[in-house]
């Protein structure tokens, strides 16, 4: 009997490769939110954006037979959903959260209505980097070859934290974010800056999609997201809007949801609904221990809805 | 007008239009009951999308077979939720498409959706793939139909411990009802019918659809040493894609996924729902009665395998076509005791032999010895 199991330190591993291989879509979808939150917005229309975008870029990637041309339509579909949301939120009274459930809906309709005819056909993968040669077990092999869009979510994160410190775009962004009154003062026009942080939220999102569907898992059907739209949105109010911070929740949640499937594979098999809640029960720990009743959320964006 | 009238929506049109017909305004727009038997309307309900190479695939290739009849006309609608939506879908098509013979696919839609629609319209045939209908509790114009799959996937464990140099397989699974376990069962002691030594590695998702679970699992299972994978999901695509793309081979479910992994897949166990639906028509056609309680497995038509593919060698092909003899003549039986369950107890005692269409086959709740996984 030849073995080619790897025993107990298969869950390591796969906490390492489910990291890395199911963070990307939160990763890019909480980078897009912390955008339009940190300018005084909160959409929760993402679930949507990312699931259209996930069928966008299915679509074109099976029609043109370019992944990266689908990558690029599913950030022109998320730019366009982002620009709807910023544009509905500009009159006066209107409730941005209302308007985000009324966005996901009609994303995810949409997606279904013109995704059907999608889900046959086989689309060509992401390319993803080999890192792993110097293993020569199939298993780190497989878990470190990693895919262009989470090394590229990785940077963003990293431009992201900087930006916002370090530029003026980041200034303009915080002072919108804090206050619209000393915006105004300031001769910018918040709903402007609003407007475009959305559609840029709003087309990361939607990468986030495309990664589902081009990469890991790799196939579209209309149970492709498991909630990772919705789940990322909180993961930004979780990382206290901090760029860096999305991408360790991400990655967080990425490992953790592979826990549930890695324990049973070697053999720890009860209980497994219990350790599928993992990452929430995380997150409710992380929560608890982190807020005081004393003083509001560190970080928080002045001028959004939530903290108003 | 203060209380709200006792109507919906579709008894109001029903109401209008047969007013409207009365006064023969509206002569061909509805069709009247003369009318519905010459040419027969069926409808088809699915859970999901019927293009998900799976469950829902199954069915609507099954009405694809009976679209092609003379006189049928047929009408489907899919994403149908296991809600009081799917009360809606057939009150519509009872009423707006003349459907007299519907068949709700899903496992939910039975109590209560259709049951109500069945007491609101006694003269429209219901028949549910499931298993629940119980002469003298629910009404005769409701029925259930289903097949006895577990055969197909010991074959798949046939062609699995032959394929296997690990002598490790592994099953990704929903969730541990009967028919999974018995599935998950007849896999592996298909597999240690080859050889003894083969373990099974099950790992169980909690949903019947999550896509990103599905890969993390199938990825789990590769990496303990699984070389063979097949699953019990709704749409066995994903399972498919990714243990073909790690270098595994794979047995189907539900539908043919061949063409997701022509190289790794070995072959499947897959629905005949085509032969089941053609039977109920001709007989709705022919004005016979139809059956309540329809079962039936591989040499019934109800089941079928995927041809086989380049990963089965000689050995196995010649020991996969004795065995479906064996099974196509009803002299095989899967679960022949002694068998024991994965907790040392008795599963099957020796001597005691279960028939596929024995009762006590549905109400499994064990896992047999060889299989790494528990049922909670």
């Amino acid at each position: 009997m030849e073995d080619t199991g790897i025993g107990l330190w298969g869950v390591p591993l796969a906490i390492f490769a489910g990291a890395i291989r199911v963070s990307t879509p939160f990763i890019f979808v909480s980078l897009g939110e912390s955008i339009t939150e940190r300018s005084g917005r909160i959409n929760l229309g993402l679930e949507g954006t990312l699931v259209f975008g996930a069928m966008a870029a299915y679509a074109i990637a099976v029609m043109s037979n370019s992944p990266w041309l689908g990558v690029l339509a599913a950030m022109a579909t998320g730019a366009v959903f982002g620009l709807v949301h910023g544009w509905i939120c500009k009159f006066p009274r209107v409730n941005d959260i209302a308007i985000g459930i009324a966005m996901m809906q009609f994303g995810l309709g949409l997606a279904f209505f013109l995704g059907k005819p999608f889900i046959q056909p086989v689309a060509p993968h992401l390319p993803s980097i080999p890192l792993g040669g110097w293993s020569d077990l199939p298993q780190i092999q497989s878990a470190l070859n990693i895919n262009v869009l989470f090394i590229l979510g990785a940077l963003l994160s990293m431009v992201f934290w900087w930006a916002f410190k370090n530029t003026r775009v980041g200034l303009i962004l915080r002072v919108v974010g804090d206050s619209s009154d000393a915006a105004r003062a300031m001769g910018l026009n918040p709903d402007t800056v609003r407007l475009l942080a959305t559609a840029v939220g709003g087309s990361l999102a939607a990468v986030g999609g495309a990664y589902l569907t081009l990469f890991y898992p790799g196939s579209w059907n209309e149970g492709i997201s498991s909630g990772q739209g919705l789940m990322a949105v909180a993961l930004v109010i979780f990382a206290r809007w901090n760029p860096i911070g999305c991408f360790l929740a991400a990655l967080l949640f990425g490992g953790a949801g592979a826990l549930g499937p890695a324990l049973q594979s070697v053999g720890v098999t009860q209980g497994y609904y219990l350790f599928y809640a993992a990452p929430y029960v995380l997150t409710l720990a992380i929560l608890v221990a982190t807020s005081s009743p004393t003083r509001s959320l560190a970080g928080a964006p002045g001028a959004l809805s939530i903290t108003k | 007008m203060t209380k709200l009238l006792p109507m919906n929506r579709r008894s109001f049109l029903q109401t209008t239009a047969s007013g409207a017909a009365a006064l023969g305004l509206a002569p061909s727009l509805f069709s009247t009951p003369a009318a519905a038997q010459a040419a027969l309307t069926v409808g088809f309900i699915y859970v999901g999308p019927k293009d998900d190479y799976g469950y829902n695939q199954a069915h609507a290739e099954g009405a694809a077979v009976i679209k092609a009849m003379s006189g049928v006309t047929v009408v489907e609608e899919e994403n149908v939720p296991e809600t009081v939506d799917v009360q809606k879908t057939m009150e519509s098509m009872i009423n707006l498409d003349g459907a007299s013979l519907v068949f709700p696919t899903s496992f939910g839609y039975f109590d209560p959706h259709m049951l109500e629609m069945a007491k609101k319209y006694p003269d429209v045939q219901f028949r549910h793939c499931g298993g629940l209908w119980k002469e003298g509790v629910n009404p005769m114009n409701t029925g259930s139909y289903f097949g006895y799959i577990g055969q197909g996937q010991y074959l798949n464990g046939i062609t699995a411990g032959y394929a296997s140099k690990s002598k490790k397989i592994g099953f990704v699974a929903a969730k541990p009802i009967p028919q999974v376990l018995q599935n998950i069962n007849s896999f592996l002691l298909g597999a240690r019918s080859v050889d003894p030594a083969i373990t099974c590695q099950v790992i169980f998702t909690g949903e019947w659809s999550l896509a990103v679970k599905e890969a993390e699992a199938t990825n789990a299972l590769v990496d303990q040493g699984a070389d063979v994978i097949t699953c019990h999901v709704d749409s066995p695509k994903v399972v498919v894609e990714t243990a073909a793309g790690r270098g595994a081979f794979v047995c189907g479910y539900h539908a043919n996924q061949s063409p997701l992994a022509p190289e790794k897949y070995l072959t499947g166990s897959e629905w005949a729902w085509g032969n089941v639906y053609t039977d109920f028509v001709k007989k709705a056609q022919a004005g016979e009665k139809l059956g309540n309680f329809v079962r039936g497995g591989l040499k019934d038509g109800f089941v079928k395998m995927s041809p086989l593919g380049p990963g089965v060698s000689e050995e196995a092909r010649k020991k996969f076509d004795a065995t479906l003899t064996e099974m196509m003549a009803g002299s095989f039986s899967v679960f022949k005791g002694p068998i024991k369950d994965n907790k040392g107890g008795d599963a099957v005692t020796a001597g005691q032999t279960f028939a596929e269409d024995a009762i006590e086959l549905e109400s499994m709740a064990y896992l047999v010895e060889g299989v790494v996984g528990s049922t909670s």
